[in-house]
């Protein structure tokens, strides 16, 4: 089968591979119809996440046709349409019974890895690095689905196209889980960093949550369009000093929620701590940029709460966390636990409540996907989020 | 300095732009720190100072292309310091001057690099994100049925946030009504 191949920093290839096979009984093998690129697919494509292998299959976000299913597998039949989380999980674990999928005990292959690196181990992901298992992805024809009897969403529902329905897979809960983990209130300004696809999702999120006001910060003139679009007032923080615009709009007392949707690749301005990062990643003493998160400590409101679903990678710098305990924040973070709001956001879709194709604005074969890594990551050609199809 | 035109630049443009950037840091530490050697060998002894200075300009250009996300304007900084050097050395270029065969040799090194320092600058420079117009207009793309003001708080219905989600009471805003499912949880206010 083809599928999309990691092979190095910037080198990603259609390469041909042989097919998946069932390897446990709880398995399935899902044709995959669609898949997208994610900006955490762009972590592994610019070499900031460690744990790749060359050869690695990417992707986390498709969904398709079940065309096999393991022997024990109860809940799948060969035809079904299912949207697979990219989050594998047990379902039986302490942490999946309460609805923490994304820290699952068990489905993490390389769980002895995990245990050395992250203290304990965290939840087998797809098409992503060997530290979360190493599971080949969905940016191919065909993928191998291990648990296959718990997290896979069923579409029996006719008429909603592969488009409406993807991003179930991850960044729709996950922008859904940004926004709940700030447990807004009618009166909260809810202020977002990243106009990315999660971004966009968490925008929308935040207003059917009941946010008054709902504040976007980017830089690319299209993705803020698409954020009003959404009903979110923007600041282009190339043109005017995020902190000062914040404390404007909220009486200068800056929002009570904060939400990070941009993760470790952060871009800022000329300032000096964005200098420093650059010089200490190029010099590898700091693997990541951690300029938003010191944004948010340094303006949101006292008491107030950080919602962080951007992805961080490894050790950070110059966190300011004399502000963070001075001002009595709350963080909360995480991979997305995307079978915990499943069930709910299929039927918002279903109701027509909210329709996440919005976002797409690249539909591609899968051969043009390296063409296309390249495209999403550079920001060109006015792309939000693409769409591949096999 | 923003870095906005980095989203246009390709990894070719952008790898030439780091060796130079590395090139300008190895050629300042030279001009630096064994400055007598270099003027010694162009036949222009009495020089080092403005080497040490040229040195110094060198590494902040250097530095500059390295560490920034849109390294083309520290580039057009150093085809301007390629002029200086260029002009410098074309003083050297005269008949008393017995090491005037390295001159000829340095102003032909400094010649191409400036080559490269211009192709690189412009390769980065062009092609750059349409910033200011805006290319693409999704201000159509609303994805909810209806306008952000009518479907604000829609879900608010149907949906509480699980417990481990929920903000403390006391870090609640003080006007808030505590849902009966807050009341009836685990602490009552008091
Ligand atoms: N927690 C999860 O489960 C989960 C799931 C999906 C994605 N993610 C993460 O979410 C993040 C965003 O994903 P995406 O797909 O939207 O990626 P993306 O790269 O398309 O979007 C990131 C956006 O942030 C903007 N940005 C950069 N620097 C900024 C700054 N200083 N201030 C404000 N905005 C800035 C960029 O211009 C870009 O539009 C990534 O880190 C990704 O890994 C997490
Ligand atoms: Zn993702
Ligand atoms: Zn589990």
């Amino acid at each position: 089968m083809r599928a999309l191949c990691w092979h190095g920093k910037e080198d990603i290839r259609c390469d041909r591979v042989p097919d998946p096979q069932i390897e446990h009984p709880r398995d399935a093998i899902v044709k995959v119809s669609s898949t997208a690129i994610c900006g955490s697919d762009l972590h592994l494509y610019d070499g900031f996440m460690p744990g790749m292998k060359s050869g690695d299959i990417m992707g986390h976000e498709f969904m398709g046709e079940v065309v096999e299913v393991g022997s024990e597998n109860k809940k799948l039949k060969v035809g079904d349409r299912v949207v697979v989380p990219f989050t594998i999980i047990c379902g039986e674990c302490d942490q999946c019974k309460r609805g923490n999928f994304s820290v699952c005990e068990r489905t993490n292959r390389n769980r002895d890895m995990a245990d050395k690196v992250f203290g304990h181990t965290t939840a087998g992901l797809f098409g992503y690095t060997h530290l979360t298992g190493g599971y080949p992805g969905g940016q191919a024809e065909y993928v191998r689905v291990p648990y296959a009897d718990v997290a896979p969403i069923k579409i029996s529902k006719n008429g909603l196209s592969d488009e409406q329905v993807l991003f179930l897979s991850d960044i729709f809960p996950t922008g859904w889980q940004a926004a709940v983990q700030c447990d807004i209130e009618p009166t909260d300004t809810v202020a977002i960093w990243g106009a990315g696809p999660v971004g966009q999702m968490t925008i929308r999120s935040a207003i059917l949550l009941g946010a008054k006001h709902v504040i976007a910060i980017d830089r690319l003139p299209e993705r803020l369009s698409m954020a009003r679009a959404g009903g979110a007032i923007t600041i282009d923080f190339e043109e005017e000093s995020v902190i000062d615009r914040l404390n404007d709009l909220t009486d200068g007392k800056g929002p009570e929620k904060c939400i990070d949707a941009v993760g470790l690749e952060a871009h800022a301005t000329a300032t000096i701590d964005s200098m420093y990062d650059r010089a200490k990643q190029i010099l590898m003493l700091e693997t990541d940029r951690p300029h938003v998160l010191r944004e948010i400590f340094y303006v949101c409101r006292p008491a107030g709460t950080v919602s962080m679903p951007g992805v961080y990678g490894g050790l950070l710098d110059k966190i300011p966390m004399g502000m963070f305990m001075n001002k009595g924040l709350t963080l909360r973070t995480g991979q997305t636990h995307v079978n915990r709001w499943t069930d709910d956001l299929l039927h918002r879709i279903e109701e027509g409540q909210i329709d996440p194709s919005f976002v797409i604005t690249h539909k591609v074969s899968l051969e043009d996907g390296p063409r296309m890594y390249k495209t999403f990551r550079d920001k060109k050609d006015g792309c939000v989020k693409v769409v591949l199809k096999t | 300095m923003a870095y906005r035109q980095n989203s246009g630049a390709n990894g070719s443009a952008m790898a030439l732009a780091r060796g130079l950037g590395w090139f300008s840091i190895g050629l300042a530490l030279a001009e630096m720190l064994i400055p007598r050697m270099l003027t010694q060998q162009m036949g222009m002894e009495g020089k080092e100072p403005l080497l040490r200075f040229y040195g110094a300009r060198e590494l902040a250009a250097g530095i500059g292309i390295l560490v920034s996300d849109n390294p083309g304007p520290w580039l057009w900084g150093r085809v301007a310091g390629d002029a200086l050097d260029l002009a410098t050395l074309a003083t050297a270029l005269n008949e008393q001057n017995r090491r005037k065969g390295n001159v000829a040799i340095a102003l032909a090194a400094v010649a191409g690099v400036t080559a490269l320092d211009c192709i690189s600058a412009q390769a980065l420079g062009g092609g750059a994100n349409g910033k200011g117009q805006l290319v693409h207009d999704y201000s159509d793309r609303r994805g909810m049925p209806r306008p952000p003001d009518e479907m604000r708080g829609a879900a608010r219905t149907d949906f509480t946030a699980p417990r481990d989600m929920r903000t403390p009471d006391a870090l609640r805003p003080f006007t808030s009504q505590p849902t009966p499912e807050r009341t009836f949880a685990e602490h009552s206010r008091v």
